[in-house]
């Protein structure tokens, strides 16, 4: 996994609650059975104006001007600044390759969704949570100065504004370990194979019915 | 000391290791897998030249992408077609049990597990799905993973996971006649938001769950991720032991016994201490139809689409008129007047045997209305399908025009052939109402299985409580 450390980036501010993964990237695309070059259709319903499906080539597409990120101002963002509950519905880890394809490397909101905010840690996607008049203002700030930039610094845990203002931000210890040093979950697992098939042979003895299949190890 | 809460015995019986941080690796007793979200999860295994710790502790079967028509022609999208052969070629190659599209135990993941006795109380079971949640329905602590996820569990047998926090649900009084467990669900979303469960289990209670078949439990359960909760839970009982008794997959003998007795176990203490209680009163409630966008968006069957300007909320205004320009709704439309175009009754959430019984006795005797382009009945699995046929239910669905189809995940999110086209309107009985779920450009409202087939009968919803 590629390691988060620190980031300077482009914002763009997508105004609304409750964005699902379905809107993220919708189901035709959940057909592919690679992890990679999902970005071209990353919000597809909401950023062409037609209808998109699997290795279409999109430079030709109709796109929707009222959509933020075809807004030149925005082009080149690797910041996306989210409202409420943002990647809820379906546990489609595409939605968070849509984003990290597409070139995004952090996502602030006020609140995710479980199963979103576990698979963007899984990929060095920083989903960053900030108190809901914090993600506000950082709203008003986006769209009123062209160029808002955020430098975002995992080590120290603040993201600084253009102004200087460095906010502090909370995340838990072992989820910024594995993103600042990209380590590899399963070999961390793997360590403790011991304790595993401990616990297996403990399980085994208390609740045999649940291991119809497994041999002694 | 306190009292221990369901999922914090489930947690416990789990734990492998934990870090002083409250990090800890948890053991997984049962893992699914469909062909959409592990095929990346096996190429990753083969990259990294690793095995599945427990090969036998998994099932698979194929269920977003199969067709709905016959089989036997297989799969004529190539896209699709790749995608399953994918999830075929890596079971044999890695030593998975599969029930392939053609077997007649294949269905929704979400349909076999429970059914097969795979899901027993007491176990941790995942799936890269978030609907895993409806096997928390049997005391067992079961939820969605991502695709990194599901690799971790082929490879280690484990997640590291944070515990979540204890909410408690509790739905007393009895439902009135027409009132469901999906009524039940959209009703609590209404009330907390599809976020509001966020970080938490939920455990379902009350004297209204208790009275909740097995298969009711489950659909409860199914739409606690709507809630924003990664699990549901209801506490083991009687119900749970009958409807798991000769299972294929469940224990036997002596082994049944000793399970049995374990399971009494599998409840919250009396003195358990929640994090978070609401409370419902199923008495209260109408059978619930969803207006929106997000499963929040719901009113109850004699109410009327809700009008944005009476939103003090900024934010929630602004998403509320997108919501009914999507849609083409109006402020102040009672819900009786909206005409589906389109029925589907099936998904993980409401394809097994008693929906499809409540939906057929609605259905009985009478017509799909003039104005239904298409109305659809895909059981949640080939044994669901085998058993309606043995019951009839099959003719009654095709006599008043319904198309009776094979088992699989079909218009509940169109990735196989079923899907709404642009603009259409559907009475359905799945778990999203999002944009584009059914189809780009669908408008989708969730239902009970008897809703869906009432609003296919008289061509616009209307109340079951009335039709007798």
């Amino acid at each position: 996994m590629e390691p988060f450390q620190t980031l300077t980036g482009l914002v763009a501010p997508l105004d609304r609650a409750n964005v699902d993964t379905d809107a993220i990237i919708p189901k035709q695309f959940l057909k592919s059975i690679r992890r990679t070059g999902f970005g071209p259709y990353l919000f597809d319903a909401w950023r062409y104006l037609d209808h998109g499906e699997p290795g279409m080539d999109c430079a030709g597409r109709p796109r929707n001007p009222d959509f933020v990120l075809n807004q030149p101002r925005y082009r080149g963002a690797s910041i996306l600044l989210a409202r409420d509950n943002f990647g809820c519905g379906s546990s489609r880890e595409h939605a968070v390759w849509a984003l990290t394809d597409y070139g995004f490397r952090v996502v602030i909101a006020p609140t995710f969704a479980d199963i979103f905010y576990n698979n963007a840690f899984k990929n060095g996607l920083l989903a960053l949570t900030l108190p809901a008049q914090t993600v506000d203002r950082l709203f008003r700030e986006t769209q009123a100065q062209e160029g808002y930039r955020l430098t975002v610094d995992l080590r120290a845990q603040t993201a600084a504004t253009p102004g200087g203002e460095a906010i502090a931000f909370e995340i838990d210890a072992f989820r910024r370990r594995r993103l600042l040093e990209g380590l590899d979950e399963i070999g961390l697992t793997l360590q403790h194979a011991g304790a595993i098939r401990d616990y297996e042979r403990r399980r085994r003895a208390q609740a045999p019915w649940l291991f119809p299949d497994a041999p002694e190890r | 000391m306190a009292g221990r809460t369901l999922y914090d015995k489930l947690w416990d019986d789990h734990v492998v290791r934990a870090e002083a941080d409250g990090t800890a690796l948890i053991y997984i007793d049962r893992h699914l897998v469909h062909e959409v979200t592990s095929p990346q999860a096996f190429e990753g295994l083969r990259l990294a030249g690793r095995r599945p710790w427990r090969p036998g502790a998994a099932l698979a079967v194929p269920d977003h992408n199969v067709p709905t028509t016959a089989r036997a022609q297989g799969i004529a999208d190539p896209v699709s077609r790749v995608q399953v052969e994918a999830l075929d070629a890596n079971c044999a190659a890695f030593g998975i049990t599969e029930f392939d599209m053609c077997d007649p135990r294949q269905g929704i993941v979400h349909v076999v597990g429970p059914e097969q006795g795979l899901t027993l109380p007491g176990m941790t079971v995942v799936c890269g799905d978030s609907h895993t949640s409806t096997h928390g329905a049997v005391g067992a602590l079961a939820f969605g993973i991502g695709t990194s996820e599901v690799e971790h569990v082929l490879a280690t047998q484990c997640l590291v996971l944070k515990k979540s926090r204890n909410f408690r649900v509790r739905i007393e009084g009895a439902c009135a006649p027409g009132v469901t467990a999906k009524d039940l669900a959209l009703a609590l979303i209404g009330a907390i938001g599809t976020a509001g469960a966020t970080g938490h289990t939920v455990e379902f209670a009350g004297a209204a769950v208790r009275a909740l078949s097995v298969e009711g439990r489950m659909t409860l359960c199914n739409m606690a991720i709507e809630a924003g909760a990664r699990a549901g839970l209801v506490a083991v009982d009687e119900r749970t032991v009958e409807y798991l008794r000769g299972r294929p997959l469940a224990p036997a003998g002596a082994l049944w016994e000793r399970a049995v007795q374990a399971w009494g176990e599998l409840h919250s203490d009396a003195d358990a201490v929640f994090d978070r209680e609401v409370a419902l009163d199923a008495a209260t409630l109408a059978p619930q139809v969803t207006w929106g966008t997000s499963p929040e968006m719901v009113v109850p069957v004699d109410g009327c689409v809700p009008d944005p300007a009476a939103e003090a909320d900024p934010v929630r205004r602004e998403d509320m008129r997108r919501a009914l320009r999507y849609m083409a709704l109006e402020p102040g439309m009672p819900i009786i007047e909206i005409r589906p175009d389109k029925v589907f009754i099936g998904s993980c959430t409401n394809s097994r045997i008693e929906d499809l019984r409540a939906a057929a006795a609605v259905v009985r005797g009478r017509r799909v209305a003039a104005g239904i382009r298409q109305a659809l009945v895909v059981p949640g699995s080939g044994l669901v399908k085998r058993q309606a046929e043995a019951e009839g239910l099959d003719r009654v669905f095709v006599a008043a025009g319904f198309e009776w189809r094979e088992p699989g995940c079909s218009m509940c999110l169109g990735m196989n052939p079923d899907r709404l086209a642009p603009g259409e309107r559907c009475a359905s009985t799945s778990n999203r109402n999002f944009e584009g779920r059914q189809g780009p450009g669908g408008r989708t409202h969730l239902v009970s299985p008897a809703m869906a087939a009432a609003a296919a009968v008289h061509g616009r919803f209307v109340d079951v409580r009335e039709l007798g």
